[in-house]
């Protein structure tokens, strides 16, 4: 438990520790900026003018609630629990990441910023961003990695045609982690003007805080939404994770409800016996990146290693510090999927069910496979469908030899 | 009194500023690296920063980038970085140096271990680029309390409010960073810097250095004029980029040149 209370939910504490996961490890230049933002925030969270602006958006602009959804076949398929689809990926741009940048934009309108910069690895936070930075006319730059503009092509038009400066980032493998260190480059060159959307529920406190706040909305709608259809709580939550939002949204709401049994699956790669993964929980150990201390996959001289996934949104060698310290305290099961398995999940839930998920939700869904034909017909199970795989169809005919 | 606190006694009795040469440890190879920080208390350099390669350099720019992805490419390593340091000291005990880096490779060696074996070592002060004053905790008062000093950068995002938070647990000199931004960036305005250093002066009674973008002779010059010392970094690593081969291998001229630089850098800060 935290903070001497009796809850999961109490973190972090003032200096943003969940236990001994995440802080503040940011250049000097950047300090003063964060410690405005949590005023910021922490004032925006006390005045409902700021909530009725953000619900209003969620309504009418991102299609909130999204649904719960029993997948009557998927549940047939497997013979065992009663899966249900936390439905995000029908949100407005696609995945649940409009759910943060709707209210990080309307954060750096209040703070009077004139100038959005994003990282993104799969291009689904970066299309999020350039779409509120296009509704609210800010001009906004989105960093991303060389290789994920190859695997993500898609997106990355989406993206400029949204009106984004989409900066091609060729450090280290040119992927999420180097192009969070681009964004957070440029972040301390225009300190004065730019707001930072961070995408993930990392980096310095309060940004795993904070998304954690505007992504919670998933699992209290899915509380209220199975108190409605099934009368009682869900049995279990399952989510994939890379840097950990919307798992994190779909959990943080169950944390304190000791019936729920809460899952989250990282990404497998090739296999957790091999280097090629970017399971950070199970792969990992603590250390400081990007501003928080987390599980990080890293070598013995605390040099930080490639990930590796087919989804390029669970390729990240860290992990929200929430999720750290939820695993170390036992609360939250973490546990894996690999490539193979997700790009099955992949094609058996297009057939059953005509939802064409991203690869990540792919990842979760693999997970549900293996345990869903032992559980009872009476176990509510809940995935969090948080991104939809457009974006996805070229890699995967790639991966299944398919010439488009 | 420790090497540092030596060093701007020694500069300030002779009315010189200091030249502050950065490198990074094991760049471009280990051995060259070496016979370049062999080389710089002889062209000049008053204080050494050797930095401590890490794959992701959040607050540097291409050049130092690169440097420590070709130091670890070299197989550099913590360890290897502190050897570089021992070795250095069988032939000289009076320049002081100076680790920059970030923490995890230091989070991960061991704090306490760390601090052991760098002042075994002979390393005399540490800057740690994501630790701010909320995360003293973790290494700075260790550091200080095991005999190593702790220099905090001050920023022109470093208000006054906040100066005296930034200024408590720091020691040896105060780094300024001239400007917002990354190492190697555009060069700063002598007369913001002037102020900032003056304001920083008003709060504490260590030397001030400056550094970010600071190229030439003439800039360190003007920089140092205004403050303590003038710190240079990737003038000097973009001459080790400038002499590698088709192959990344060290030309014959590389350590000359990176020393000429220093040189010339060095006499322009000690020009009166």
């Amino acid at each position: 438990m935290d903070q001497g209370t009796n809850s999961y939910r109490a973190g972090p504490d003032e200096n943003g520790r969940f236990g001994l996961f995440g802080g503040r490890f940011v250049a000097e230049t950047l300090m003063p900026l964060i410690l405005d933002l949590e005023a910021a925030y922490n004032e925006a969270q006390n005045d409902p003018a700021f909530a009725a602006q953000l619900e209003d958006l969620q309504t009418h602009y991102v299609g909130r609630p999204s649904p719960l959804y029993f997948a009557e076949r998927l549940t047939e398929h497997y013979g065992g629990a009663k899966i249900y689809l936390k439905r995000d990926e029908l949100n407005h741009t696609g995945s649940h990441k409009i759910n943060n940048c709707l209210g990080q934009i309307l954060l750096a309108m209040r703070m009077k910023k004139t100038r959005i910069i994003a990282e993104t690895g799969a291009g689904q936070h970066g299309v999020a961003v350039a779409t509120v930075a296009a509704r609210f006319g800010l001009p906004c730059t989105v960093f991303m990695g060389a290789t994920d503009i190859e695997r993500q092509k898609p997106n990355v038009f989406r993206m400029k045609l949204l009106g984004a400066d989409v900066r091609a980032v060729t450090s280290g493998a040119g992927t999420l982690k180097d192009a969070m260190n681009e964004a957070l480059r440029d972040w301390v060159t225009n300190v004065h003007d730019t707001f930072y959307i961070i995408g993930t529920v990392a980096g310095p406190h309060p940004y795993p805080a904070m998304v954690r706040d505007f992504q919670s909305i998933i699992g209290r709608e899915t509380k209220q939404q199975m108190h409605d259809r099934e009368g009682r709580l869900p049995d279990s939550l399952v989510a994939c994770i890379g840097g950990g939002s919307n798992a994190m949204g779909l959990f943080h709401p169950f944390l304190d409800d000791p019936s729920v049994r809460i899952i989250g699956v990282e990404a497998g790669g090739h296999g957790l016996d091999t280097p090629e993964h970017a399971a950070s929980l199970a792969g990992g150990v603590p250390g400081v990146l990007h501003g928080n201390r987390t599980y990080l996959l890293q070598d013995d001289d605390g040099q930080i290693t490639e990930g590796h996934s087919i989804s390029a949104g669970l390729d990240y060698p860290g992990i929200g510090p929430e999720h750290a310290y939820l695993r170390d305290t036992g609360r939250v099961e973490y546990v894996s999927a690999t490539d193979k398995e997700a790009l099955e999940a992949f094609q058996l839930i297009t057939r059953l069910e005509g939802i064409i998920p991203a690869l990540e939700p792919s990842h979760a869904l693999a997970h549900v496979s293996k345990i869903a034909p032992d559980l009872p017909a009476d176990h509510l199970l809940v995935m969090n469908m948080c991104g939809r795989g457009d974006k996805d169809v070229f890699a995967v005919a790639e991966h299944l030899n398919v010439e488009l | 009194m420790t090497r540092l606190e030596t060093c701007f006694e020694n500069l300030r009795s002779q009315d010189r500023k200091a030249f502050v040469a950065f490198v990074t440890a094991g760049d471009p190879d280990l051995a060259t690296s070496a016979k370049i920080l062999d080389g710089l208390p002889a062209a000049g350099a008053d204080i050494i920063e050797l930095g401590m390669p890490f794959t992701d350099p959040m607050a540097d720019g291409p050049s130092i980038q690169a440097a420590s992805q070709r130091a670890l490419a070299a197989g550099q390593t913590l360890v290897g970085t502190l050897d570089m340091v021992r070795k250095f000291r069988e032939t000289n005990n009076t320049t002081p140096i100076v680790l920059m880096g970030y923490y995890n490779p230091i989070y991960i060696y061991g704090t306490e271990r760390f601090i052991t074996d760098a002042v075994a070592a002979g390393v005399d002060g540490l800057i740690v680029v994501d630790l701010p004053p909320e995360e003293d905790a973790e290494l700075c008062l260790p550091a200080m309390a095991g005999g190593l000093n702790f220099i905090r950068l001050a920023t022109p995002t470093t208000d006054d409010k906040r100066l005296p938070e930034v200024l408590n647990h720091t020691s040896g000199f105060v780094y300024y960073v001239s400007i917002t931004g990354i190492t190697g960036s555009a060069a700063p305005q002598q007369q913001d810097v002037a102020a900032n250093v003056a304001r920083i002066k008003r709060h504490t009674q260590l030397p001030v250095c400056v550094g970010f973008g600071i190229r030439t002779p003439e800039q360190a010059k003007a920089m140092s004029e205004i403050s303590d010392g003038a710190v240079v970094g990737s003038a000097l690593v973009d001459v080790i980029t400038e002499h590698l081969d088709a192959q990344g291998q060290a030309k014959d001229t590389l350590v000359d040149s990176v020393l000429a630089l220093a040189s010339s850098l060095a006499e322009g800060v000690h020009r009166d």
